[in-house]
């Protein structure tokens, strides 16, 4: 094995056990924070030693238990040891643990499972700002450095580490406890950890700015934690109905780019591209989405929507009317313009383009959708169906100002240049 | 990244039946690997004694049963992974083969459709 292979290696096993580590560390000490520098200091430790004494046989036992040493060593030499682990040793020592070095046997021996899902609610906590939960999920749950999630949504890596920071700082503060959230709170808390999910999705989906090859990782790792959240709550229908979104959405990857890069618009992807396995996953997500009942929620629908297309081998044979009424009883659940945009899509295609427009133009007062490039670029698509090309080809030129990404910019400025200037 | 992995065996060296511990050390890897996301499918393939090939040749289709002499036949099984990279799946097959013994697995990158 070459010392490249051989150093790769190393790293991978690291990354592969750090959310584990860090989630297990986090439960016994209460302190994400904490838990983050204690396995970084065993993280260190496999660095210097794994090198040359191998990898070894249980690495993630391994890396758990140098953190286990360094961790009572903090307790032991910490002169001021906060109200937090006094209580804890106190705790212990009642059921016949010694006072300071808490019993990790006991602390540990939790479902890591559980605690995985504990990291998730606690990372992706209410009282942080979405950019700070983003980039502790993947930071936490992810594995991914600062230098990577930096790249990935193309700020300065200090601005990252610093959110990082920050973001483990108010939490301590707010005294957050790593736990999964009572009943009463569970539906807003996981209704924040799912939107961290589609956020990270769309992220790489969507490129709100630039062209990096890191925007791929960000779908690709937003799926995996989708698939890790399934199994670890899988009663939660709307669970299930992210990972059924995200797994159709991505199945599209392969076909929504051109051999140049450019964007291709969902009506004139080659579907023989479409990944059948994964289309296949998010259809049998749905199914457990819809099997585990209740009112369907806002990503249940947008799967059901989007598996709707996936269904459909050629455009003409999408079911248009069936879209519309999805995208009706999402309004109802999710009200928002952006919803509204594409309700008027499917209306075009459904029932004509301009019971579509009558919808679009109500839109247009709408304040929230002012910069966003979409609308100009559907009111465009709509005028130019109805013949009235000299005000799509004005709508197309808006979009194409009003959006940052290049690729998208191009698309819509090629538009407005092919009805003729 | 997807990959595809598989082990090859000498068809001459019938495997055993798996013991009740390794079975038992095996779900419980299938299922760490579900969890991680990683897992995407899995399955095994009859012995290759059963395998029945298709031919088309000049217009003319001709069906051929087996056995066919092959040095090598997939006798581990195969898993269809999705990582970040290959070192990631060849850590995963590491993890494999330490659970199932001896052998040798081939990982290759699945393409999109």
């Amino acid at each position: 094995m070459t010392d490249a292979r051989a150093q790769a290696a190393i790293e991978t096993v690291i990354r592969l056990e750090s959310a584990r580590l860090i989630a297990g560390l986090a439960h016994y000490t209460g302190d994400i924070g904490l838990a983050e520098d204690l396995a970084q200091d065993a993280v260190v430790a496999a660095l210097e030693q794994w090198p040359a004494e191998g990898v070894p046989r249980n690495p993630g036992a391994w890396l758990t238990t140098v953190a286990r040493r360094r961790a009572i060593d903090f307790f032991r030499r910490s002169s001021d040891l906060s109200r937090k682990y006094a209580e804890l040793g106190r705790g212990l020592a009642a059921e016949g643990g010694d006072a300071m070095t808490p019993d990790f046997d006991r602390a540990f021996s939790d479902d890591i499972d559980d605690d995985v899902l504990r990291l998730i609610f606690t990372a992706c906590h209410p009282v942080l700002s979405v950019p700070a939960r983003v980039a502790l999920t993947l930071r936490l749950l992810g594995g991914l450095s600062t230098a990577e999630i930096a790249r990935a949504y193309l700020v300065p890596e200090p601005t990252i580490a610093q959110r990082i920071v920050r973001a483990k700082k108010t939490l301590a503060q707010a005294e957050v406890p790593f736990e999964v959230p009572e009943a009463d709170q569970r539906a807003p808390r996981l209704a924040s950890v799912l939107e961290v999910i589609y956020l990270i999705f769309n992220e790489g989906y969507a490129a709100t700015a630039g062209d990096d090859w890191m925007r791929p990782a960000l779908c690709a790792e937003a799926v995996r934690l989708g698939r890790v959240l399934a199994q670890l709550a899988p009663a939660e229908p709307e669970v299930h109905g992210l990972v059924a979104l995200l797994e159709i959405q991505a199945s599209r990857i392969p076909a929504r780019t051109d051999s140049r890069g450019g964007p291709v618009l969902l009506a004139d992807q080659d579907r023989s591209r479409w990944d059948r396995l994964l289309i296949n996953r998010g259809q049998a997500a749905l199914e457990t989405a819809l099997g585990l009942g209740g009112e369907r929620g806002p990503y249940t629908l947008q799967a059901s929507i989007a598996a709707c297309h996936a269904r459909a081998f050629r455009v003409e044979e999408t079911d248009w009317a069936a879209i519309v009424a999805l995208y009706g009883l999402l309004a109802e659940v999710m009200p928002s313009p952006v919803v509204e945009l594409n309700r008027a899509v499917a209306i075009s295609m459904a029932y004509g383009p301009q019971a579509a427009l009558d919808l679009v133009d109500q839109l247009t007062a709408e304040p929230s959708l002012r910069g966003y490039h979409l609308l100009p670029s559907v009111r465009g698509d709509l005028l130019r169906k109805l013949g009235r090309e000299r005000e799509a080809r004005a709508e197309f030129a808006r979009a194409a100002t009003l959006t940052s990404n290049e690729r998208e910019r191009q698309l819509s400025a090629d538009r407005a240049r092919g009805l003729g200037e | 990244m997807k990959f595809f992995g598989y082990t090859l065996g000498d068809p001459d060296t019938p495997v055993g039946p798996a013991s009740p511990e390794m079975y038992e050390r095996m779900s419980a890897f299938v299922e760490e690997a579900i969890k991680a996301g990683v897992l995407l499918a899995t399955g095994g393939l009859a012995p290759l004694s059963e395998a029945v090939k298709v031919k088309y040749s000049g217009g003319e289709f001709s069906v051929l049963d087996g056995p066919f002499a092959e040095a090598k036949e997939l006798v581990g099984g195969w898993a269809l992974m999705e990582t970040r990279d290959i070192s990631e799946a060849i850590e995963w097959t590491k993890r494999f083969l330490t659970i199932a013994g001896d052998g040798e697995s081939t990982i290759r990158q699945v393409y999109g459709p």
